[in-house]
């Protein structure tokens, strides 16, 4: 999405909060590092101090020592070898699931809006691979980089120290180093941000195509899908191998580069020898330590590249923890009126989709009393939904005021709000889990008899208890397929069950009838007269059937409330109304053709 | 494992015995060279220039010791001349060194990335011919995590891997052979070292296959988690499942985390024992050659050049590690890939396809159709003759069987015996190409793709059709005025599922998409249920035109739409009670006349 402005580091540094408590096992990770990496240089000297000691000079009490001393080198390696794994194995999977929790926390805070916007491909991709990455630069090449540098630092110092003139010509050498290493770094950083933002719409292809996979069978649209999948991980794959040659060429040249200033090295060190101004063993001092630096040199390539993929998969990751919850609790919480009555106004609201032109909502005003069931019909596409969306906050109104009892939405805690209004949808979503958890899915705390008398008042009871296990089946995707019909009545019995904080006082129905045949109908309609006794109700209507539950209704078109009043009334007095739904012109067919 | 919140299915299985085991390695391994296979030249390629670059590495040290040795008395004595040359042999061999290395990378990239497309493209085209069948018991969330998260770690070892695994073998096999050539009895000992590191790589291999199939297993349910949250968002609002939510998936992150961290200090035994393995082998025969010097039964300079191979030897063994890690992590990802691919559509396209005739007809034919979704029967036995052109209403309750009578028309399942015929072609027997252009079927599930709404709709006529084609069909279902009055009109982004979209808008949108498909034969299940009664009505009036020449089978709540049939079946329990034109049936005192009057009661 955005050209990357910071520097790696600045990006990576936002990792800090994660990895700071677990600092002191990454440090001792590292010190296990360093020090597997001296015992591994320590080692080759004192088997040089064998050939050349012991066994040239025939002493066989101090080759057993020696051997000794080589064996426990070995072990102190493997040791620390096992250590530097072992110290980050848990610090390193809890800094990704932490991640991982809090990403998914904000997400389910952010609003409808933001997820309507991003594709779940995207947000998915942040979750598990980018996570992936992260978790890996930090166990490892994070650590070596570090490491590495410093390695490489002292080094240089010890060279500059025992050979100044030889240790200039490394310093001469490290400058380009640097100066490429950084151009590439950026170049990479950008490339591979690509690659990630490709391999999230990948992901979103697939989510779809997974989920969209009966309407591309029905349309014999399989191979086209798989086109268009293809395309995209051309893309994918063309990148990946930018990444590849940038990081071949940079390679190339952090080889060839200690390569030639080794040669330089030997040629300056010759000259001098020649004039006498350096000994044969700083020559070979100094020679011994450039070959000893190589595999830290030459490691940097892909410790960067590696910093890179961290960086870009750092910042796709805040992208989303730094959006702003739009929709988030008051500074202040307000109480709600006590005892709750459940009195519903909406003062002049408006509403716009993010982005659009125009207001979907031009001034909606419309007051539900306590107790009383209102409908809301209005056109295809008129807002219904969008309106109900606004009462528990789903989305906040553009301008305008909802009250529920005379304190604005805006004003109650989320959790109190939402407790309040309870909501039905359309599409009633059913989860992976047991049908208990799916009724009790606000109140985790229900017991099984208000489950049960959730189901009950949604005429749900009957055919929960012909499922094979009963209230523990498991439905929704992942589990066992429901009817429409059967569908909706859970929908409603999750947005009336009571639990410990006791039944909602206003419930938003959005077309709970849609889905259902003739038979199922009246039994749904039987229990939603039940569901809303006692309760102020909005429901969002399409048919006459569904509008006879209520005690008046509104009629949104154009953005506003356009009249309001009893069904009957609003047939009689309203052209707009009858028009949308009277079926008057439909039965009168039937019957003429019943005749 | 408590995670009583799930809820019990009938298929739920992790651990697997001994003989899967072996099955499913040997069946991810066949799929691994499968895909290695096409690659073999450039993998030879590969494998050339690391040869090269082994050569220069090994020259290196070499020209060194010759320019101290012998270059630099050399130059003291006033004579340069050995010293330049060496010094200039240096260069080259570093410069072509990086050359081969950079060339080696850019080759290696290229078969990763092949070898991953190849993979993609398999995985993706095999799930979108798989069964609807499969997809139902398979779910959209672990296909997801297939094509997503296996993958990723197919391509870290594919990445990270393979050139670890030839650098390593390479010179394991070149100082082997040259331990061998400098002493023979050292040289065995040496190799002998491989006995316990053979042993250790068998006890890895098995407790991490283990260990890494239960990361798959974790992270697969962290994704579905994830998914099911992310699509279902405005219902976990609504109802403050954030808390349970995040509780859950603390679980699920806390499995996978564990998982996970059982699989690194696994790694963590298995590298560092390897190293130890390999240090006490140095050890071992330092003193031994040094023995054997002391005895004068070798020579000094044998028993350094020894010293020093052997270190060498053993180095690589690291590499070879985190290869066998690489591998084990990416074995469990391929062993459930490859499980993907096994399974057959059991919806197939015909071995020997029969062409349907030009133009097709449209004649339907149920000849003794027997159906169940492996449980109790469905359909136990269906015989339907529907002309070509006549539009047949199917009326029924829930769980007569309606949808799955839709569904066999179109080839969403097979028969469990019987046959469905369109103009006398068995569709078993129709290539899947053919048998979508003549027959479509819109479901109540509306389900838009990201893209354009003139996308949406042109997705079975392909995105050739013309504009004008679009705005006719949307025009013909009455969606072209609130298409227009969109911001970009048709190409207005639908956003993630049509989210910008109303239910009934998208609705409109897939019946659009059905009538510009033009098919022979179209099935509506409900396709209008989210409709208001004037865009319903709309529905209608177009029908009439757009049925006209079409056969068409409509299920359908709202009598008004039976209305419009040719004819009406009543199902109960499978079987058609009723049969008969609208008119006629509401005449009679039968159960379609029944249905009427309970429809107009819940009209007064």
């Amino acid at each position: 999405m955005n050209p990357p402005q910071q520097s790696s580091l600045a990006v990576l540094r936002r990792l800090a909060p994660y990895a700071r408590p677990v600092r002191g096992r990454l440090l001792g990770s590292g010190a296990a590092a360093l020090g597997a990496m001296l015992a591994g240089l320590g080692s080759p000297l004192l088997i040089q101090r064998i050939v050349d000691g012991p066994v040239a000079h025939r002493d066989r009490s101090s080759l057993l020592l020696l051997s000794l001393g080589v064996l426990a080198l070995g072990v102190v390696e493997a040791g620390l070898i096992y250590l530097r794994r072992a110290l980050v194995a848990r610090p390193t999977t809890d800094i990704e699931k932490r991640m991982r929790a809090d990403l998914y926390h904000h997400l389910q805070h952010l609003p409808v809006a933001f997820h309507d916007r991003w594709q779940s491909g995207q947000l998915l991709s942040r979750a598990i691979g980018d996570l992936n990455t992260i978790r890996r630069f930090v166990a490892f090449s994070g650590l070596f980089l570090v490491v590495n540098m410093l390695t490489v630092l002292v080094g240089m110092g010890v060279l500059l120290t025992i050979a100044p003139a030889l240790g200039m010509l490394a310093v001469i050498m490290a400058i380009p180093l640097v100066v490429l290493c950084g151009r590439y770094e950026r170049h990479y950083r950008s490339a591979a941000r690509r690659a990630k933002d490709q391999v999230g719409d990948l992901a979103t292809t697939v989510g779809e195509a997974a989920l969209g996979i009966r309407v591309l069978k029905s349309f014999g649209q399989g191979p086209q899908a798989t086109q268009s999948f293809l395309a995209q991980a051309r893309e994918l794959r063309r990148t990946e191998l930018t990444k590849v040659r940038m990081l071949a060429t940079l390679w190339a040249l952090i080889i060839a580069l200690p390569e030639l200033t080794l040669a330089a090295m030997l040629a300056l060190g010759g000259y001098e020898l020649a004039t006498g101004s350096l000994s044969l063993g700083t020559v070979i001092g100094a020679v011994t330590i450039l070959t000893y630096l190589r595999w830290p040199l030459e490691s940097l390539g892909w410790l960067l590249a590696d910093a890179g993929n961290a960086a870009a998969a750092t910042s796709r990751y805040w992208e989303v923890r730094d959006t702003a919850a739009a929709v988030a609790d008051p500074p202040q919480p307000r109480a709600p009126a006590q005892p709750i009555r459940g009195g519903l106004r909406l003062e002049a609201v408006h509403f716009r989709f993010p982005g659009a032109a125009t207001d979907v909502l031009r001034g909606v005003d419309l007051d539900v009393r306590p107790g009383e069931t209102m409908a809301l019909v209005g056109a295809t596409g008129s807002g219904k939904t969008t309106l109900a969306a606004l009462v528990p906050r789903l989305a906040d109104v553009t301008s305008g005021r909802i009250l529920i009892d005379g304190v604005d939405v805006r004003d109650l805690a989320l959790v109190e709000l939402r407790t309040i209004v309870a909501t039905a949808f359309e599409d009633p979503v059913l989860f992976s889990a047991s049908v208990r958890e799916n009724v009790a899915l606000g109140a985790p705390q229900a017991s099984d008899d208000d489950v049960r008398g959730a189901l009950r008042i949604a005429h749900a009871e009957k055919f929960v208890d012909a499922l094979p296990w009963g209230l523990d089946t498991r439905i929704g995707e992942q589990g066992l397929t429901l009817s429409g019909g059967q569908r909706q009545r859970l929908a409603l019995a999750r947005a009336v069950i009571g639990g410990d904080a006791g039944r909602p006082a206003v419930l938003v129905l959005d077309d709970p009838l849609s889905a259902l045949d003739v038979h199922t109908e009246a039994e749904v309609e039987a229990a939603l007269r039940r569901v809303l006794r006692g309760v102020t109700a909005l429901v969002v209507a399409h048919r006459p059937s569904t509008v006879q539950l209520a005690d008046r209704v509104a009629l949104l078109a154009g953005g506003r409330i356009e009249a309001v009043g009893t069904h009957s009334e609003l047939l009689a007095e309203v052209p707009e109304y009858r028009r949308i739904l009277s079926a008057v012109e439909v039965a009168g067919d039937l019957s003429a053709v019943a005749r | 494992m408590t995670q009583q919140w799930r809820g019990v299915a009938a298929e739920d299985h992790d651990e697997i015995d001994i003989a899967t085991g072996l099955r499913l390695a040997t069946r991810s391994r066949r799929l691994l060279g499968s895909l290695l296979r096409p690659q073999l030249r450039r993998i030879i390629a590969a494998v050339g220039l690391l040869l090269a670059d082994q050569v220069a590495l090994l020259a290196g040290p070499l020209l060194i010791a010759v320019a101290i040795d012998r270059g630099i008395p050399a130059a003291l004595d006033g004579r340069p001349g050995p010293l330049i040359w060496c010094i200039a042999g240096y260069a080259v061999t570093g410069l072509l060194d990086a050359l081969a290395v950079s060339a080696f990378m850019r080759q290696s990239g290229r078969i990763g990335q092949d070898v991953l497309l190849d993979l993609r493209e398999r995985v993706f085209a095999h799930v979108q011919r798989l069964s609807l069948a499969f997809h139902e018991r398979y779910t959209s969330g672990r296909v997801i995590s297939r094509l997503t998260s296996d993958l990723d770690s197919l391509q870290e070892m594919l990445d990270t891997g393979l050139d670890g695994l030839f650098i390593s073998l390479l010179s394991i096999v070149g100082i082997g052979a040259m331990l061998l050539v400098l002493d023979v009895p050292l040289g065995l000992v040496a190799l002998a070292g491989f006995v316990p590191l053979g042993l250790l790589a068998r006890w890895y291999r098995r407790r991490s296959r283990h260990t890494y199939r239960a990361t798959r297993s974790w992270i697969a349910r962290v994704i579905v988690q994830f998914v099911e949250t992310m699509n279902g968002i405005h219902a976990v609002q609504a109802f403050r499942r954030e808390r349970r939510n995040a509780s859950i998936m603390d679980g699920l992150g806390g499995g996978f985390a564990d998982a996970e961290t059982e699989a690194l200090r696994l790694v963590a035994r298995f590298t560092s024992t390897v190293r130890l393995v390999g240090s006490v082998s140095v050890a071992v025969m330092l003193l031994l050659g040094a023995w054997r010097v002391l005895q004068g039964t070798l020579t000094l300079g044998v028993m350094a050049a020894f010293v020093l191979y052997l270190r060498r030897f053993y180095d690589p063994l690291d590499e070879l590690a985190m290869f066998a890690n690489s591998y084990a992590s990416s074995a469990a990802a391929l062993e459930k890939i490859s499980g993907l691919l096994d399974e057959s559509p059991t919806v197939g396209d015909p071995v020997a396809p029969v062409a349907l005739p030009v133009p097709v007809r449209g004649e339907v034919v149920f000849d003794g159709v027997h159906f169940s979704y492996s449980g109790p029967e469905i359909l136990p036995r269906l015989d339907l003759v529907i002309p070509a052109g006549q539009t047949v209403a199917l009326v029924g309750a829930t769980g007569a069987g309606k949808s799955t009578v839709a569904k066999l028309l179109a080839r969403l399942y097979d028969p469990v015996a019987g046959a469905v015929r369109l103009d006398g072609v068995d569709l078993r027997s129709v290539t899947d190409a053919d048998l979508r252009q003549a027959v479509v079927m819109v479901t109540q599930e509306s389900f838009l793709f990201a893209g354009s709404v003139a996308d949406n709709i042109a997705l079975g006529a392909g995105p050739s059709a013309p504009r004008s084609d679009v705005v006719a069909a949307a025009r013909a279902v009455g969606a072209h005025e609130f298409i227009t009055a969109l911001p970009e009109g048709y190409d207005t982004d639908v956003r993630k599922r049509g989210a910008r979209l109303s239910a009934g808008q998208r609705q409109l949108v897939s019946f659009a998409r059905a009538l510009l498909a033009d098919p022979a034969v179209l099935v509506l299940d409900e396709a209008t249920s989210s409709l208001d009664i004037p865009s319903e009505q709309a529905v209608q009036a177009a029908l009439a035109t757009v049925l006209s020449g079409r056969t068409a089978l409509i299920i359908a709540h709202r009598l008004s739409t039976v209305m419009i049939a040719d004819r009406v079946l009543v199902l109960a329990d499978g079987e058609v009670i009723e049969d008969g034109p609208p008119t006629q049936l509401l005449a009679d005192t039968g159960p379609f006349a029944t249905l009427h009057t309970a429809w107009h009661t819940a009209l007064a």
